[in-house]
Parts: C-alpha cells; structure tokens; sequence
C-alpha cells in the first residue's frame, strides 16, 4: 500500500459540485482521465478507475440524488505519484453498502443491477463509505512501472 | 430522419442467428445504454429472434448498466428458448464477465466462428 504522506503530489487536489447531471459527470470523468493520463498511471490502471468511477458517479446522481439536479454531488480527488484518490458525495439519504444482496449468488445471477459496488471494490485497492453511506472515498495504488 | 435515435448496433443477420456489432467503443453513458437495450430487445420483441451473438470485438468499456441489459436479453432470449451467446470480448472486459459471475450464466467463447456453432 502507498503511505500517502511519502507519495509526491502530482497535481493539485482538485474540488468540484456538479448537479446531478451525467453530462456534468462525465465531463469531470474526462478531466481525470486527461490527468491520470499524464501521470504515471498505467492503461491498466486508468481501466480500473475509469470503471470504477463511473459506477460510482452513476451511484451518487441516479441512485442518491435520484437525478434531482436541484442536488449536488460533491467530488474531491487528487492525482499522486503513485496513487489516485477521490471522494464522493451524493445529498441523498445513503445506504448500507454490507447489505447489499451478494450479485454472484446463483439466486441473483439472473438480477440485472446490484453489481456496481462489487465492481468498485474489485477495481480500487480501498473503497470505504461514511455514514450514513451517501460518501465514500476511494483509492487505487499504481502498480510501480519497471526501471 | 430526425428525431429517430441514433443507431447502437449493427445486425447481420447469419440464416435465423442474428449477429450484433457494438458501434460504441464505450457502454458507459446511461442514454446510450438504454437506447442499446432497446435496440436488442427489439430483435427478440419485433423481429422475432431467438439466436443471437454479440460481437464485442470494438468495445473497451463497459459499466454494471450495460450488463444489466445484457442479463435482461439473456433472460429474454431464454424465456423464448432461444440462445445468446458472446464473443470476441478483450481480456479487461472478460475480467468483468468473470468477477460477477456472469461467465457462468452466459455463455461466452472466443470467436465468431464458435459463437455462431454454439447459437445454432
């Protein structure tokens, strides 16, 4: 795991409010990208958040705000040498992301949502959510490239 | 022609199997998810298809929405009695297919050729 404390910034933090408006996501999604692009994150790691983040921002603004777009959705993350991190949060009332039914249960194969979680998880080294679960934060380690 | 929705898919059709070619090399926007789920549901509501393979060979990326739509063909195809099968998918979107499990619900293979064996 990278010590964020010994990890050399690569670019400033960046904080948005978007509303609840997937146009407005994405065009932060493509900020982030171009950022991760220039960093020293491999294809391979600008796959797993691009995946990542989607699921997450389609999370905040469908599923938390509702697709109010009187709600916002708050977003914080930082480009690092070594790791990329951001945070996430929706207005609206949260949920229990451990009581999730599990989507690779043979009874809930044939359910057609519910994997967007298990997906960040997969794709990020940590994901963690805050009460009352309408914020998480997460974070993906570079895998080092080789001298 | 305005006003109709742009078109997702390309559709060759091989005898009765219906071969799908994505057109976006993203399924990510929650729009062009939709209109893609319209436009496969068509070919099993409208078009009567039962056998049906989709050609992943231009897609990149994929979100849990676009699998949803996928599942709720499988699911389709099947109350029919009919077949779906994928192919032609790259490594990073198969990893997708395997971690949710949903390799063991839909049937996937490497090629076209294959695909079309195993829908026939």
């Amino acid at each position: 795991m990278t010590d964020p404390a010994s990890d050399t910034t690569a670019f400033d933090a960046v904080e948005v409010v978007i509303p609840s408006d997937p146009a407005e996501a994405r065009s932060v999604q493509d900020r982030i990208e171009l950022s991760l692009a220039a960093s020293d994150a491999s294809e391979r790691d600008i796959f797993c958040i691009k995946l990542a983040l989607e699921e997450a921002l389609v999370n905040a603004i469908k599923h938390g705000n509702q697709l109010d777009l009187s709600k916002s959705v708050s977003i914080s993350y930082q480009v690092l040498r070594l790791s990329f991190e951001i945070r996430i949060t929706d207005q609206g009332p949260g949920f229990d992301p451990d009581d999730l039914p599990d989507p690779t249960a043979i009874e809930n194969l044939e359910r057609p949502c519910g994997r967007g979680v298990m997906l960040m998880r997969h794709y990020m080294s940590d994901v963690e959510y805050y009460p009352p679960g309408n914020s998480l934060r997460m974070r993906r380690d570079f895998k080092p490239k080789q001298a | 022609m305005s006003g109709q929705p742009r078109k997702r898919l390309e559709v060759e059709e091989l005898g009765d199997i219906a071969v799908v070619n994505f057109l976006d090399k993203k399924i990510l926007d929650e729009q062009n998810i939709q209109l893609i789920g319209e436009q496969l549901f068509a070919l099993v509501d409208n078009d009567k298809k039962k056998k049906i393979v989709l050609d992943f060979s231009n897609v990149d990326y994929l979100s849990s929405a676009a699998l949803g739509k996928i599942i709720a063909l499988n699911n389709k195809v099947k109350k029919e009695g009919g077949k779906l099968v994928l192919c032609k998918i790259k490594e990073d979107i198969k990893e997708v297919f395997t971690i949710t499990r949903l390799d063991k619900l839909i049937k996937i293979v490497d090629d076209q050729q294959a695909a079309l064996q195993a829908a026939s």
